[in-house]
């Protein structure tokens, strides 16, 4: 008896009661021990006796109800892949040197200089004729599979080129060979071309072959990709560690990892710590430090300490399987600047196969003589010498490379599409929290009321003083107090620092009701009886809430980069705020005098977020590809200026809402100029979607950031220009790459047609013919392999 | 002019005018899919070649090549973001459930066979 537990993909599932039936069918199968269905996942996992039941039972019960179980065997593997191209290049390979062998034996025979050297058999027509069959038929069999089927549907291809321009070749020989007198009485030379035929051959697959190998070289990184994945995990169950397949963890699974090891699943780290070499999945090359609470990332590498964590994603949910996702469809897109070279293509043979006949035509009817092998040798090479396959070529082969150089590097490219705009792009636009810095901002300065009180007074006494300093730190309490109370209930990152704050602090938080947030401004609500407002400027404005002498004390703040948030209550709603500690103290300053007469402005608190390492240098690399850099923050223009200087950034979009970042992309985009917006892919979603290209820095195991063109895992700003520089030089084999390919077949198609004749006496041997076309199509893939050793 | 030129050059008048009928002027053959599933035999092109399936539908596509040439290894369906391996002689099934009406292309991986593939609503 072996039990297993295997988790399946189930596919047509709709609702809870799909559950029911599901697992209610897989329980029912002998031998199955459990089966958990899970709607969320649409994942069935079930544990089973291996001797009573198998896969097949399993997906007939999942059948039996309606649903389907995706067992693997569904997919084509990697390694099934891989060992078919390896049989066809071997296949291929084991033609080419038969042909080559062969044709090779024939030109000795046939081919004027050589001739001479050759032994006397091989001067045999007959002996030629029984040597070039072989090639024709057995080598070049693939061209007229192809073909005859092709022509069948009324398409045709470039074997179709080949099969025509060799069997022309080699009926004209064959002719030759048994009907000689024929020949001669045409007033034709007796020679065939049987040479022509087999070499011809022998060299297209010569380079079918290279190109083939040359291509395979182009996917190389998503392989590399899927070859990263981990085979098992040692899972804790029951206090005891088993070995078990990667496919068999579940979430929640506890697993253990030891130092070398590479970590199976996504995850939280529960017990211990560790450096982890992220390098493989996000191009960080310094190993990231890890413990409790910090997420591990499938496919990457323990490198020092022993720890747990528990699995969160698994199976199709990890990063490592969302990156192979992204890839491959980033791989099976199409690139706007492949559309001229699809029209073109959809017409090339036909016409390639017009411009022969007319060739023939045309040299049988005005050639020299003998016109008829004129035209049938110059027929012969113009078929043979189109290369639509280069065209074909061009830019998927590049887009292949370097969205896979850009996996590699931690840059995700979510199409080719968004890979050829990215190197227009001459502006960008960051946004500023979570982006250029770390968006985790804390809080520096607590300043309630009362703390320029003493100043003011003048006063001298000492044990006064003392008693005013308590109060004031009391005070400050109460300003952090009231201020964490209400954040409580906002996801704003400054939020987030001040009840960070708060809690260090042990401040007791009050409860609030009538929260509400007030997009772009802050927050407000009902503090026991009192309407509390904490916010920017603009709330105080929109508030009608005078500033009065704090003016100065937030300018000076702000000009230190720092976010002040205003603490205030209005008069109309309440009685002004009066802090406990004031209460206390009232004997000695009255401040609940100055509170009514003055302002109701209760205090501030500033809050700095500190600037990501990498973000001087990104900048920095921009401005030297010459892109414009503009911030957009909701700061407000002093704190934005200050931080935008610190970063080498002249121009500034500051006090812009959430919901107006769009509209401000589109200001930009409207001044004519390519833009790329750069945010979290989350808060700034609709201006990543309205630039023309969004790009995301990467947060946590999620990469699939829908809004996002380009996804930045790796968090280093410096990716920015690095995903230009890449799309830059992947357009630019593009454009090399369709050039040569066009300019070769415009150049060399009429060449071999004839037309450099008449003023040149230049004509195109078929031989050469066929080594242009062979070399053309794998200079093309070369080109684009070149773009993995670029420097980016 | 003799007469053999003649010939020849009516032949050649006769078969480039062949040549653009036979394949540029093909007329499609459109087949609507029905059922959950089509059957596409790759061989010197696709058959059919022109499908038609539902909007908001999941529909299967099983690719079946039986034809050696490189060029007709991988099939694209570009619009979907696919890219697909077709091994020799094995079914490779792509399910697709298209979100929006309009003609689509396949081709092959260097885009030298094409196939449509039609979204109604």
């Amino acid at each position: 008896m072996k039990d297993v537990k295997k988790t399946y993909p189930i596919k047509g599932m709709h609702c809870a009661s799909c559950v029911r039936v599901i697992e209610k069918s897989l329980k029912r199968t002998a031998g199955v021990k459990d089966a958990v269905v899970n709607l969320a996942t649409e994942k069935a996992t079930v544990t089973y006796d291996t001797e009573k039941c198998s896969e097949e039972q399993i997906a007939s019960a999942v059948a039996g109800v309606g649903y389907k179980a995706v067992m693997e065997q569904d997919v084509v593997s990697q390694d099934e892949e891989k060992i078919e191209k390896a049989r066809e290049l071997k296949k291929l390979r084991n033609k080419v040197v038969v042909s080559l062998f062969l044709g090779g034996l024939i030109l000795w025979g046939s081919f004027p200089g050589l001739i001479n050297t050759a032994p006397a058999f091989l001067k045999n027509f007959w002996v030629q004729l029984l040597l070039a069959t072989p090639v024709q038929f057995w080598a070049g069999w693939d061209f007229y599979r192809a073909t005859i089927p092709a022509l069948k549907h009324r398409t045709a291809n470039m074997d179709t080129l080949v099969a025509l321009g060799t069997t022309v070749a080699y009926m004209y020989s064959a002719f030759v060979t048994f009907f000689p007198d024929v020949v001669m009485g045409l007033g034709l030379e007796v020679m065939p071309y049987f040479d022509v035929a087999t070499i011809v051959i022998g060299l297209i697959l010569l380079g079918r072959y290279f190109e083939a190998a040359a291509k395979g070289k182009t996917s190389e990184a998503i392989k590399k990709l899927i070859g990263l994945q981990a085979k098992t995990a040692r899972i804790v169950r029951n206090g005891k560690e088993v070995d078990v397949p990667i496919e068999q963890v579940v979430i929640g699974d506890i697993i253990r990892v030891r130092p070398g090891e590479k970590i199976p699943v996504d995850g939280i780290l529960l017990e211990g710590e560790s450096a982890i070499d992220e390098s493989m999945i996000t191009g960080e090359s310094i190993p990231v430090e890890k413990q409790k609470g910090d997420t591990v990332i499938g496919a990457t590498i323990n490198k020092t300490g022993t720890f747990t964590y528990k699995a969160s994603k698994i199976g199709q949910d990890t990063m490592l399987a969302q990156i192979i996702k992204l890839v491959s469809e980033a791989q099976g897109s199409k690139a706007p600047i492949q559309r001229i070279a699809d029209t073109i293509s959809s017409y090339f043979v036909p016409i390639v196969i017009m411009l022969a006949i007319a060739t023939f035509a045309v040299w049988y009817v005005a050639g020299p003589n003998p016109a008829l092998l004129f035209a049938l040798l110059n027929t012969v090479a113009v078929l043979i010498i189109a290369c639509p396959c280069a065209m074909g070529l061009a830019t998927p082969t590049a887009i292949m490379v370097g969205t896979g150089l850009g996996a590699e590097k931690g840059i995700l490219i979510k199409d080719a599409e968004s890979l050829e705009i990215a190197h227009k792009v001459n502006t960008i636009i960051f946004d500023k929290t979570g982006t250029l810095t770390k968006g985790k901002p804390e809080v520096t300065d607590i300043i309630s009321l009362s703390s320029v009180i003493p100043a003011q007074a003048g006063i001298q006494n000492k044990i006064l003083k003392q008693a005013i300093a308590l109060s004031t730190r009391r005070v400050q309490d109460d300003i952090l107090c009231l201020a964490a109370s209400i954040e409580k209930g906002s996801e704003h990152p400054l939020a987030e620092a001040i009840v960070k704050r708060a809690e260090e602090e042990k401040v007791n938080l009050q409860k609030v009701s009538k929260f509400k947030a007030v997009a772009g401004h802050g927050v407000e609500g009902l503090i026991g009886k009192k309407q509390i407002y904490f916010g920017n400027r603009r709330l105080m404005e929109k508030e009608k809430i005078a500033l009065g002498s704090y003016g100065e004390q937030i300018e000076r703040l702000e000009s230190d980069g720092k976010t002040v948030m205003l603490l205030a209550t209005h008069p109309s709603h309440s009685e002004p705020f009066t802090p406990v500690i004031l209460s206390e103290a009232k004997d000695l300053i009255n401040v609940q005098d100055k509170l009514r007469e003055e302002s109701v402005l209760l205090g501030l608190i500033a809050v700095a977020d500190t600037i990501k390492e990498s973000a001087i240098a990104g900048v920095e690399a921009l401005k030297k590809k010459g892109i414009e850099v503009i911030m957009i923050t909701g700061d407000n223009p002093r704190t934005a200026n200050a931080i935008a200087s610190k970063l080498g950034i002249t121009r500034v979009l500051s006090e812009v809402l959430p919901g107006q970042k769009e509209a401000e992309v589109k200001k930009i985009q409207a001044e004519g100029k390519v833009v790329a917006m750069v945010g979290d892919g989350i808060n700034d979603a609709p201006a990543l979607a309205a630039a023309d290209v969004g790009i995301a820095m990467g947060t946590g195991t999620d990469v699939a950031i829908e809004a996002a063109d380009i996804t930045l895992i790796n968090k280093d700003l410096r990716s920015v220009a690095t995903a230009i520089e890449l799309s830059r030089k992947t357009m630019r084999t593009i454009k090399t790459n369709l050039f040569w390919a066009f300019g070769y077949n415009i150049l060399l198609i009429p060449v071999a047609m004839g037309v450099a004749y008449p003023v040149f006496h230049l004509l195109l041997s078929p031989i050469f013919a066929s080594v242009a076309m062979a070399t053309s199509s794998i200079s093309v893939v070369s080109n684009s392999l070149l773009l993995r050793k670029a420097k980016i | 002019m003799t007469f053999d030129k003649i010939i020849v050059l009516i032949l050649g008048v006769f078969g480039i005018g062949f040549t653009y009928w036979f394949f540029l002027m093909k007329k499609e053959q459109e087949i609507a899919v029905t059922g959950d599933s089509i059957d596409i035999k790759v061989e010197g092109g696709y058959q059919p070649d022109f499908i038609s399936i539902p909007k908001g539908k999941t529909t299967k596509i099983n690719f079946m090549r039986s034809d050696p040439s490189t060029c007709l290894e991988e099939v694209v369906i570009a619009d979907f973001k696919i890219r697909k391996y077709l091994p020799l002689n094995k079914k490779v099934t792509i399910a697709l459930t298209p979100q929006k009406t309009g003609e689509f292309s396949f081709t092959c991986g260097m885009n030298m066979f094409h196939g449509k593939l039609k979204v109604t609503s």
